[in-house]
């Protein structure tokens, strides 16, 4: 068995002349909470489209504990356990909270081709979903429409919708962007008190929030990853003061 | 359980399980489709093709209202349904049901075979392809006038009495029964299939089909699946055309039938199943009545019916029934 939960060889993607990521080596061992930081356009982004599938590389293996899941199309690598969830909401706004996350949990069981028997019937992954539900505050609202919840209730939906398949590794995309100083707080507290089976990779800008919680932070500039250490090392990193920290620093103080 | 804490004093399978129930306006519709054998029964003919027509819109809504896939092709299948029983009976075998089992298994096929393309491709791309094999599969049938009559239509079809007792007869007595009991069937088969976590799974393609795969969902396999099951069901309703009128002609394949059936889905309001069964009834006795009026125009009418309907009830006439009710319970 593989020491790393999940590892990228050589990965390379250009758009044109422009390159988005360069060489990328990654090594995420079981259980770690990982920071990507860099600034805007360091491809941050596109390394997670890479790694789930959505964008294909032009070179590079990605490697899910021990299978190598480079060919995959992204449904097949979600059931295998990578999931992502997004920058931006991409929900299901016509489905209620708890429909969502039914759907989801239905899909991971495979029993969402199942058309000849009433929803109903599948009430342990209905209670399933009502409890990750319920772990992230979210029960009272659970029969609500998705797009009638607040900004911040629409962001626990994205994680929701992730847990409900059962991640070994979860790679969350600004899941704090949009929300308010003080709940990105309890979000990252509910992401924070996540399994340690889970293997956690989240891009943040809010430098606090990713001294914080993170075990270990990988800078990337250009496509390229810079340097990879604990938060401290990072913050004492004169390259990463000049190209990111002091940037950011001077931002959160205005 | 945690799903039983305080403030939620409803388990959420039994909230879910009333959201599903039947409502008392869907068992006045039911009860209100026996109507014509009392009150207009020298319309049972009409009343036969409207649940004919009622049965196509519905496998149409499945694919359209609940998948998204705009179809302008459909009567591909409704006609390859028909054509199935149409020379089944032509050859011998006249017994309707097992007509209809035939029919519904060649469509299906045809049905599952065109799903692999249909799955790849959405918006007007697939209104594209749709349109293209309806147009295909009406010229093949044309080409193959040896077998199926071309241009003049299959003739020499007769129904046999349904399971030997009930006769086709001239009044539609029987017609009616047969249609309105095959519709009702297949839309509880409809009805169950839409309360299914499939069904969940089709409102989430519906909704946002580009963050299916993200949860592990492979978006083709249920394209695939729901298409097939429409494909069947509009054979069988080509079927029941083919054997309730003993005869077929292209048109069942034409791009007329495939139009129609999307305008009355639309009229009636999509994603609902009753859609298609009230826009289905509308359009045909507009078209009833108008035609009576005036032989040579009255697309002229249909045409002014649609505008009006689209700009006022955006979401059919079932839309517009569904906001006036909610207007009406706040307004109390």
């Amino acid at each position: 068995m593989s020491e790393n939960a999940l590892a990228t060889r050589g990965l390379n993607k250009s758009f044109g002349s422009l390159v988005v990521a360069a060489d990328v080596e990654l090594n995420l061992p079981q259980g770690v909470r990982y920071a990507l930081i860099g600034p805007n356009g360091a491809g941050k982004t596109t390394l997670i489209n890479l790694i789930t599938g959505m964008l294909r590389p032009d070179a590079g293996r990605i490697i899910l504990g021990d299978d190598d899941i480079t060919a995959l199309p992204p449904e097949q690598r979600v059931r295998l356990g990578l999931v992502r969830t997004y920058q931006i909401n991409s929900l299901f706004p016509h489905l209620t909270a708890l429909e969502s996350v039914t759907l989801a949990v239905c899909e991971r069981r495979r029993v969402a081709q199942t058309w000849w028997r009433q929803l109903t019937a599948y009430s342990q992954e209905i209670d399933e979903a009502h409890d990750i539900l319920s772990a992230l505050t979210l029960a009272p609202v659970c029969h609500r429409l998705t797009r009638e919840l607040g900004y911040g209730q629409q962001r626990l939906v994205e994680i929701a919708l992730a847990l409900a398949t059962r991640p070994k590794v979860l790679l969350l995309d600004e899941p704090a962007a949009g929300v308010p100083r003080e709940e990105s707080r309890e979000l990252f507290a509910a992401i924070a008190g996540l399994s340690r089976d889970i293997t956690v990779l989240f891009i943040e800008h809010d430098m606090d929030i990713v001294f914080r919680f993170a075990t270990r932070v990988i800078v990337m500039v250009g496509g390229r990853v810079l340097l990879e250490g604990t938060p401290p090392e990072i913050a004492a990193d004169p390259r990463v003061r000049a190209v990111y920290l002091g940037k950011a620093r001077h931002e959160s103080v205005s | 359980m945690s799903s039983a804490t305080i403030g939620d004093p409803v388990r959420p399978v039994q909230y879910l399980q009333a959201q599903m129930r039947w409502r008392w306006p869907e068992i006045v519709f039911w009860l209100a489709t026996l109507l014509p054998f009392v009150l207009t029964p020298s319309y049972l003919i009409l009343a036969s093709q409207i649940a004919i027509t009622a049965l196509f819109a519905l496998s149409l809504d499945l694919i359209l209202g609940f998948c998204g896939i705009v179809s302008l092709g459909h009567a591909a299948y409704f006609g390859l349904g028909a054509y199935t029983a149409g020379l089944l009976s032509k050859w011998g075998w006249g017994e309707p049901l097992t007509g209809l089992m035939l029919a519904a298994l060649t469509a299906g096929l045809f049905g599952f075979l065109t799903s692999f393309i249909i799955a790849r491709f959405r918006h007007l791309a697939l209104i594209m392809i749709t349109l293209g094999i309806g147009l295909v599969l009406q010229e093949a049938a044309n080409s193959a006038g040896w077998i199926t009559g071309g241009f003049d239509g299959l003739q020499g079809i007769h129904t046999w009495p349904i399971l030997g007792r009930f006769r086709f007869d001239l009044y539609g007595y029987t017609d009616y029964g047969y249609s309105l009991a095959g519709l009702f069937l297949i839309f509880l088969i409809a009805r169950r299939l839409v309360h299914s976590p499939f069904g969940l799974a089709l409102c989430g393609i519906r909704d946002n089909v580009e963050r299916m795969p993200a949860i592990g969902a492979s978006t083709h396999a249920h394209i695939q699946t729901i298409y097939t099951i429409a494909a069947i069901i509009a054979g069988i309703a080509g079927a029941m055309l083919a054997q309730t009128s003993e005869t077929v002609s292209l048109e069942t394949l034409g791009f007329q039938r495939s139009a129609d059936v999307l305008v009355m889905l639309i009229l009636g309001g999509t994603g609902r199943l009753y859609g298609g069964l009230i826009g289905a009834a509308v359009y045909m006795v507009a078209r009833d009545q108008f035609s009576g009026l005036n032989p040579q125009y009255w697309y002229f009418w249909i045409g002014l019916l649609l505008i009006a309907v689209v700009m006022l009830l955006p979401n059919g006439i079932l839309g517009g029934l569904s906001l006036l009710t909610r207007r009406a319970k706040a307004a109390s």
